[in-house]
């Protein structure tokens, strides 16, 4: 039996909008940019042809992909775990529900909670910032554990029924149109930051090399702090957008699901990519809504996918999709 | 008096949480996020064997025991043994292992009142004073007995020696034939097993919930940082600390900031001394 491997070769639109020739013809530029055009369309014109139902669905979807996007970005680009979406979600929307209660309008709760949820977060997690290791995730799975027995134990901010009767998206389109929005300022922003901007190779630095960070003289704990906020603000406006959603506060805001979520759907994407938390968490939260009736099984569903990714097929579906988007692929003869 | 009683119980209990996560860690560097879930397993098996298949008590438990630890060894070898030294991954599965099972287990039916294991002996009795049950007693002397044996296994066993070179210098020990692989699938089954007889001895205190799962993967990650992560002799002073001062929330201030307690611990030791209050840094002697 004749040994066979597998051969990859760019295609050859691939070679030329690699260099210059990228602008030689409409085809090339449309190589270029049409995975990013097709996804602002896709997600403009989704909402519309969904029913009210599943327009909800897609406002909360939209929480997770961002959630995921965080979590993407500090796995894969920073190099820490966070496990702590739960917090993020539930500090911006506890934050934006007791500026509500106390008469802040909305449009301005939203903005204030993202920016003081953000500086909450990165100070409560500062302390294990400067080590290297588990520790940031076991910290960041701890907190929103912490903070769901803390309120109902002390009964502050509404304690166990939370804060009803807040103000909601007076329009339904309003709602969903803010989100995409919303997702795609943050997924060309991000994939912006990682990919030409200084601090981005920075960012890597500190998941690749720490040494080359500190011989280079820059302070380690402020650039993970940096991505931190980065991350936790996008996770609070989440939770402010759940929050006048449903114009209540409580503290299911600090379910597991907000921290496994993004997890698994980033796993699934493709850790490393900006893109593949986005795709992961539009492929998982609609199926887990699906499989509502199931229970608590759809979580013992995203654990086996979860660990099936994560050990087996650990590039994920984005780089996957990419691959047989840039390359050929052929058996040949060893 | 009733203090130190109840101070020493809950510090044991503490131990027997935390002894095997922060054994395997020290072994073979995985945080096997795995551990409430293995904890809790080993209460749900015995209580099957118990009731649906109707043998008796000791059966039940041994029964149980040899399969956590045959499911833990199955977790490194077919699992985290792919994702070594990639921390993040080794979290992820592990992590993906537990919250299946506890998922599972939660969505079959394990909450409320149902599943409850009998005390080994039921009763009470008075020591200095203080009414204390027979299960706590054995609680005590259970986690004594466990850390006798874990004494002795790295001190006069091949294996266990084994496992404590692999701990000082992986290389070193590589050099010496000591299989590595083995040696962690070794480790992690023993951390299994651990979590296994923590769970039999702890669980008939209450009822099997699956809350308590992640609650023991909290507490025996708090005690692992308190005392130095992967360093089990840490991890027993650590126990007692946190032991001692849950136990004295609980009296002078509220019985619901137990839990705080543990992170309050995590947070405040990891700005002050992040190798653990009684880890040291270079001494890698210290982790098994």
């Amino acid at each position: 039996m004749a040994e066979l491997r597998k051969e990859r070769l760019d295609r050859g639109v691939k070679v030329r909008a690699d260099s210059i020739y990228a602008v030689s013809s409409m085809k090339e530029i449309m190589f270029l940019i049409g995975p990013g055009l097709a996804l602002i369309i896709v997600l403009l014109v989704v909402p519309l042809l969904l029913t009210p139902y599943w327009q909800r669905v897609f406002a909360i979807t939209g929480i997770y992909v961002l959630l995921s996007i965080s979590f993407g970005f500090l796995a894969g680009y920073v190099g820490l775990v966070c496990l702590g979406g739960a917090f993020f979600v539930g500090v911006g929307g506890y934050i934006s529900g007791l500026l509500n209660t106390v008469g802040v309008p909305m449009f301005l709760c939203i903005p204030l909670a993202m920016l003081l949820g953000g500086l909450f977060c990165t100070v409560a997690l500062l302390p294990c910032l400067p080590l290297r290791g588990v520790y940031f995730a076991i910290v960041s799975f701890v907190y929103p554990l912490f903070f769901a027995r803390l309120i109902p134990a002390t009964g502050w901010f509404g304690g166990t029924d939370g804060l009803p009767g807040l103000e909601v998206f007076s329009n339904q389109w309003g709602l969903l149109y803010l989100m995409v929005g919303v997702i795609l300022v943050v997924i060309f922003g991000i994939s912006r930051l990682v990919n030409y901007e200084d601090i981005g190779l920075v960012f890597r630095g500190v998941k690749d090399n720490e040494q080359a960070i500190k011989a280079s003289g820059l302070n380690l704990t402020w650039y993970k702090a940096q991505a931190v906020f980065i991350s936790a603000v996008m996770g609070c406006f989440g939770g402010a957008y759940l929050t006048h959603m449903y114009g209540w506060v409580g503290i299911s805001l600090f379910a597991t699901d907000f921290s496994i979520m993004p997890l698994a759907a980033t796993v699934v994407g493709g850790v490393g990519t900006i893109f593949g938390p986005l795709v992961g968490a539009f492929l998982l939260v609609p199926i887990s809504e699906a499989l509502r009736a199931f229970g608590t099984l759809r979580i013992v569903f995203y654990a086996v996918i979860l660990v099936f990714f994560v050990v087996f097929w650990t590039e994920g579906l984005v780089d996957y999709l990419k691959r047989k988007y840039e390359q050929f692929e052929h058996w040949v003869r060893v | 008096m009733e203090l130190i009683v109840y101070g020493i119980v809950n510090s044991v209990i503490l131990i027997m949480m935390s002894v095997g996560f922060a054994l395997v860690y020290g072994v073979s560097r995985v945080p096997n996020f795995a551990h409430g879930a293995l904890f809790i397993l080993s209460g749900y098996l015995t209580w099957i064997f118990l009731n649906r298949f109707g043998l008796p008590y000791i059966l039940a438990i041994l029964l149980a025991l040899i399969l956590i630890t045959i499911i833990g060894a199955l977790l490194y070898r077919l699992i985290i043994i792919r994702v070594r030294g990639m921390p993040v991954s080794e979290i992820i599965a592990s992590f993906g292992v537990g919250l299946a099972i506890l998922e599972y287990l939660r969505w079959s039916g394990l909450r409320g009142m149902t599943y409850m294991l009998p005390p080994f002996i039921p009763g009470s009795t008075n020591i200095f004073g203080v009414v204390i049950d027979y299960q706590r007693i054995l609680i005590v002397i259970g986690g004594l007995g466990l850390l006798a044996f874990l004494w002795f296994f790295t001190t006069y066993t091949k294996t266990g020696l084994a496992l404590k070179a692999i701990a000082q210098n992986e290389r070193a020990a590589l050099a010496l034939g000591i299989d590595a692989d083995m040696a962690a699938t070794v480790a992690v089954a023993l951390g299994a097993l651990f979590a296994g007889i923590a769970g039999v001895f702890i669980l008939p205190k209450g009822n099997i919930v699956v809350e308590m799962g992640y609650e023991v993967l909290i507490f025996a990650i708090a005690v692992s940082v308190c005392g130095g992560l992967g360093s089990w002799k840490g991890a027993i002073y650590a126990s007692f600390l946190i032991g001692f001062a849950q136990i004295l929330t609980v009296k002078y201030i509220a019985s619901h900031y137990h839990f705080v307690v543990a992170l309050l611990v995590i947070i405040a030791v990891l700005i002050t001394r992040p190798s653990g209050l009684f880890g040291k840094q270079k001494e890698l002697e210290e982790r098994v």
